[in-house]
């Protein structure tokens, strides 16, 4: 305790922009991967294979950009690799009224064993320097302002795409058409469809959009992040990524908000390390984890779901 | 082709060649993956087929590989006809595994008919309070037991992780690589087949499938873990406790994937390393799914995918297609298994009657 | 997208919101201009007699209002043929006659309704003309003036049927269940039942009306245990069973059939047998410690079956593959069979064909002759005038008058049931 308070009256302005800035960046998979599951859930479709369209996103993102020497290419693949595998939950989950956990659980399933495979076959063994990473981009003026311009204004591209996107995905949801008929399926699709409108087609759609959400989110880790693909590289993101949807009530800044806390408590682990307070390595690891189960417990206020997430829809 | 099938019973359609058609359309997607990669089907699939079974000592060797499936296929299974997805079968296989470690290596100088069962004891235990945990917030919270029992899973790696790599808790200080010390030579479950790894293990497992089929189809509990997991608020209305029978169920389910844990050490590793449990748990999930929850459909499930991680070294070895393969072959097969109507409709099977209650259940529950 | 037919189902969502699918006011392409769609709302409303606040959130709306966002929905997106499937479930008897004005107006202004319903009154009242449909095929069409509410049943289900239940007077016994003082929260924490007493008598139906939504639910749930009331006290045959379970609640003589069977009564997937012994089925001869006694089980239910008449290949049949009628037959059949004293009848013939009705309204009348305390909930006023005793009117989660149901005036209780004038 001693230790911490110490820690705490040390603190600098630089500090807290690098606290800040990484902060933020490490919420960007988080983020990207809650707005996906945003659009799906909203819906009306639960999107458990966040976790491994993520890392086909970070694969194929990856290896086009390997192969082809260009990150902006392997950005737009990882996006539509992700949309890619959604559909596949899509159709189980939509078109053929199976259960949304399992089909989920099936698309994950098979994005490790996928990614595995390739990984294993094409780039294991690969020497090759690989494509580096994506720039940071210094935005001219803001950039230069104290503290917050180092935090929000000198991002890779996922970052700014996400914060965007943030911005985007409420909009969409909240005050557009398109938005409106995905809340209806969501919340009452016999209702929905009596007035009209193709549940299962606004259903694909949003699935399809989160798993280009989720796909971009993947290409974070290898595109962004480290510029290296491994194996399980998204270490359960897409999970936490969920349980900050739930934690931000289906709402995307909500969600936002909802990875900063989870990433912010994970920095101020990792610096009471640093600093000297006694913590073993393991226990900081589970932070984000345990911090995922107390979320979804509702420890901090239930939640709730749209009101038809979850059951698969028969047009009778 | 849909006049034959039209004239089998649906329990036949359902229970065989929905499953079966499943396993084949997963090696054809696979196939072509392989074919992707670069290589030839068949020599792979040959390869694959003897290094499961034909090889020297390669049945043996299979079902020393079939045990833990045979173990957590039962535990999945049982959850999903409670209703719960188990996918912390994993992590519980971790706590179980290293619950019953220490009592193994800890206790010396007892015959191994009083060790044995209590390494099994305490794995079934700590699998139990474990996957309980997950249950119990289920019940009071309506947490959904998926993210619960991943997050579960992480933090099951890395309390092994950390107990067994820190000196002076779990690590065999006379080891190089970080390992709990070795189980007492009274607790290594006897091979049962001379010169191979077969161990008593396999029997243990052979009790359990009949034992759970019981529990699930002539017991007060099982009927409570159907009725709740066919709808928890009918249950509730007619005076079931939903909230105890969540934790029960998933607390059985633990019990069991702990099971599978010790047994792996007792028989087969004789101690544990953080490297221990190589996916076994998620695999579960697909032999659950595959047996559609039937006890006795977890035998010739859990055999599959014993085989195919057993052949999947020799594969790798003879034709260089990755032992990952074997992960989309299960992926696929789970596809199949998922969706039964995508093989109705390859086969041009119709419905009989229509499906009066919404059947999300058909894939985890056999007919009634 | 706009078909001309519009059914009425359900709904969540603000008021002028719910215009939005079909052709949308936008401004520009694809934003949402709530202002003028609240405008569009209010101008129809006055058209057409339709009052609805456009910016409340719709479950927020009483039911009777709801409907007319319904129907203000369909109107908004051109309908001339509207298509009403059993709209007066939940409204009161002046809501309905509302409606009937409602439509009365659609028609004058050149469109077509078509009006779905199982009420026989409701027929002849408001249709020119009438077809009669049963098990998918049209067996008839006739207008009012040609035919009665006896001919119409005769064609539902193809025998005459009896109309109103044939009852001796009510020979009430000692108290058997009663409820004081007391307060039940809903999900929303909002009151739901808020400080409600009566008693129910060996041998008497007392009957619960009102409209669906004034706190009956929360009501049974209390009683049953479902729920825990937040204040007051439940007591069985004299004992207070407040704060105990429903398992002892159901063991100790109380039975329960749920509003809802599909989500409270039976189990589809599980065969007739293990339904009917949900409650029981570790309690002796059904089950032997923890292992179930299957030929016992199998013995009590086809006994039941014949005793119920359920129409079904065998007790080992999948619930599911009954008709309505007979799955809630299974229900009573279980409730009855356990032979309480005190039985809660939650809407007890919803959705069902005349011919299970009148078996089931039977039943229930025979086993009030023979002691059994009933309490009768149920939105069909019909049914609660024909099979009660006394009847207790709920609004807002308030008893506001208890009368013999003996000359009991409809129009009345339809006022209470309103929140009208208190008798």
């Amino acid at each position: 305790m001693h230790d911490l308070a110490l820690m705490v009256v040390n603190i600098r302005a630089s500090d807290i922009a690098v606290f800040g800035s990484q902060t933020l960046v490490t919420a960007t998979p988080l983020t990207l991967a809650a707005l996906g599951g945003v659009m799906a859930e909203r819906s009306g479709v639960v999107n458990i294979a966040l976790e491994g369209i993520m890392l086909t996103g970070a694969f194929v993102g990856f290896l086009v950009a390997f192969v082809t020497h260009n990150l902006w290419l392997g950005l737009i693949a990882a996006v539509l690799a992700g949309m890619l595998i959604a559909s596949i939950h899509a159709i189980l989950a939509i078109s053929f009224f199976v259960d949304q956990i399992v089909s989920g659980t099936v698309v994950n399933i098979l994005a490790v064993g996928i990614t595995g495979v390739f990984y294993r076959t094409f780039l294991e063994t690969q020497s090759v320097a690989g494509p580096g990473t994506l720039p940071v981009w210094h935005v001219p003026v803001l950039g230069d302002l104290p503290v917050i311009g180092q935090i929000l204004f000198q991002n890779a591209f996922v970052t700014y795409a996400m914060l965007a996107l943030v911005v985007i995905v409420y909009l969409v949801i909240f005050h557009t058409t398109w938005g409106l008929r995905t809340r209806a399926c969501g919340e009452h699709p016999q209702a929905a469809e009596t007035a009209g409108i193709n549940v299962y087609f606004v259903r694909y759609l949003n699935v399809i959009f989160s798993g280009g959400l989720a796909g971009l989110g993947g290409a974070y880790f290898s595109l962004q992040q480290i510029g290296n693909f491994l194996p399980n590289i998204t270490g359960g993101r897409g999970f936490i990524g969920l349980a900050a949807m739930i934690f931000g009530r289906w709402n995307p800044f909500g969600a936002f908000g909802a990875s900063l806390l989870f990433t912010a408590s994970d920095q101020v682990a990792s610096r009471a390390i640093a600093f000297g307070v006694q913590i073993q390595p393991q226990f900081l690891g589970m932070l984000p984890y345990l911090l995922t189960i107390v979320v979804v417990a509702g420890a901090v206020g239930r939640a709730v779901a749209p009101a038809a997430d979850g059951k698969p829809y028969r047009k009778s | 082709m849909s006049r034959i099938w039209s004239r089998a019973p649906s329990w036949v359609i359902s229970g065989l060649v929905v499953p079966i058609a499943s396993v084949l359309l997963g090696f054809l997607v696979a196939a072509i993956a392989i074919v992707a990669a670069g290589s030839d089907p068949s020599q792979a699939y040959l390869a694959l087929f003897q290094g499961a079974f034909t090889n020297n000592n390669a049945f043996a060797e299979t079902l020393v590989s079939t045990v833990p499936y045979l173990f957590l296929g039962l535990g999945v299974a049982l959850g999903f006809r409670a209703g719960l997805f188990n996918i912390g079968a994993e992590g519980q296989f971790y706590i179980g595994a290293l619950a019953g470690t220490f009592v193994a290596y800890s206790i010396h100088g007892l015959p191994p008919i009083v060790v044995i069962p209590l390494a099994i004891l305490a794995a079934m235990a700590a699998g139990f309070f474990y996957a309980g945990i997950a249950g119990f917030l289920k019940a009071q919270t309506g947490a959904h037991e998926v993210i619960t029992t991943i997050m579960l899973n992480y933090i099951a790696f890395l309390i092994v992780n950390y107990l067994v790599t820190t000196p002076g808790l779990m690590k065999d200080p006379l080891s190089r690589t970080p390992r709990t010390p070795y189980v007492d030579v009274n607790a290594i479950l006897p091979i049962i087949v001379p010169h191979s790894r077969l161990h008593a293990g396999l029997l243990l497992a052979l009790v359990a499938v009949p034992l759970v089929w019981f529990l699930i189809d002539r017991t007060t509990l099982g009927f409570r873990l159907r009725a709740v997991g066919f709808n928890a608020g009918a249950a509730r209305a007619a005076g079931i406790s939903v909230a105890g029978t969540m934790v029960l169920a998933m607390g059985i389910s633990g019990a069991l994937a702990g099971t599978a844990g010790v047994v792996q050490i007792l028989g087969v590793l004789h101690a544990m390393s953080p490297a221990t449990a190589a996916g076994y748990g998620f695999d579960a999930i697909a032999v659950a799914l595959l047996a559609r929850s039937n006890p006795w459909a977890i035998l010739p499930a859990a055999l599959l995918f014993g085989g195919l991680h057993n052949g999947a070294s020799f594969m790798q070895l003879q034709t260089q297609v990755s032992s990952d393969l074997i992960s989309i072959v299960q992926g696929s097969v789970i596809v199949f298994v998922a969706a039964p109507e995508i093989i109705r409709w390859l086969l041009r099977i119709r419905r009989k009657v229509a499906p009066v209650a919404i059947t999300q259940r058909e894939v985890t529950t056999p007919n009634a | 997208m706009t078909s001309p037919a519009a059914p009425l189902p359900p709904r969540p969502r603000r008021a002028a919101e719910t215009r939005r699918p079909g052709p949308e006011l936008t401004r520009p392409r694809g934003w949402i201009d709530i202002d003028a769609a609240a405008r569009a709302v209010a101008e129809l409303s006055s058209r057409y007699g339709l009052d609805v606040p456009p910016r409340a959130r719709v479950e927020e709306l009483s039911v009777g209002v709801q409907q007319r966002v319904e129907i203000l929905k369909a109107l908004y997106r051109g309908a001339r043929l509207l298509i009403l499937d059993e709209p007066t479930a939940v409204l009161t008897p002046q809501e309905i006659r509302g409606l009937f004005e409602i439509v009365d107006n659609l028609i004058k202004a050149g469109n077509a309704v078509i009006f779905i319903t199982h009420k026989l009154a409701e027929v002849m009242e408001i249709a020119d003309q009438i077809t009669v449909m049963r098990r998918g095929k049209v067996i008839d069409s006739t207008t009012p003036k040609e035919s009665s509410q006896a001919d119409l049943a005769r064609m539902m289900v193809g025998r005459p049927v009896l109309l109103r239940i044939e009852k001796q007077p009510a020979k009430p016994g000692e108290v058997k269940l009663r409820v004081e003082d007391l307060v039940v929260a809903d999900d929303r924490r909002q009151l739901a039942v808020n400080g409600v007493s009566f008693e129910v008598r060996a041998g008497e139906i007392v009957g619960i009306a009102g409209v669906e939504g004034n706190g009956q639910n929360e009501l049974v749930d209390a009683i049953s245990g479902l729920r825990t009331a937040k204040e007051g006290q439940v007591l069985i045959d004299g004992r207070d069973f407040t704060r105990r379970s429903t398992r002892l609640r159901l063991r100790e003589g109380l039975s329960v059939i749920p509003a809802d069977r599909h989500k409270e009564g039976i189990i589809l997937e599980l065969p007739i047998s293990d339904n009917l012994v949900l409650e029981d089925y570790d309690r002796n001869p059904f089950a032997r410690w923890i292992v179930r006694n299957l030929r016992a089980v199998t013995e009590y239910a086809s006994r039941l079956i014949k005793q119920f008449d359920i129409r079904a290949s065998g007790p080992e049949a999948a619930a599911g593959s009954l008709s309505g009628g007979n799955q809630q037959k299974v229900v009573v059949a279980r409730e009855l069979g356990t032979e309480p004293m005190v039985l809660i009848a939650c809407q007890p013939t919803r959705g069902i064909d005349v011919g299970s009705i009148e078996f089931i309204h039977q039943q229930i009348v025979a086993q009030r002759d023979k002691g059994l305390a009933v309490l009768l909930v149920s939105s069909e006023l019909d049914e609660v005038l024909s099979l009660s005793d006394r009847i207790a009117v709920i609004y807002r989660g308030q008893i506001v008058a208890v009368l013999d149901a003996e000359g009991a005036d409809r129009d009345h209780i339809g006022l209470l049931m309103a929140g009208g004038a208190a008798a």
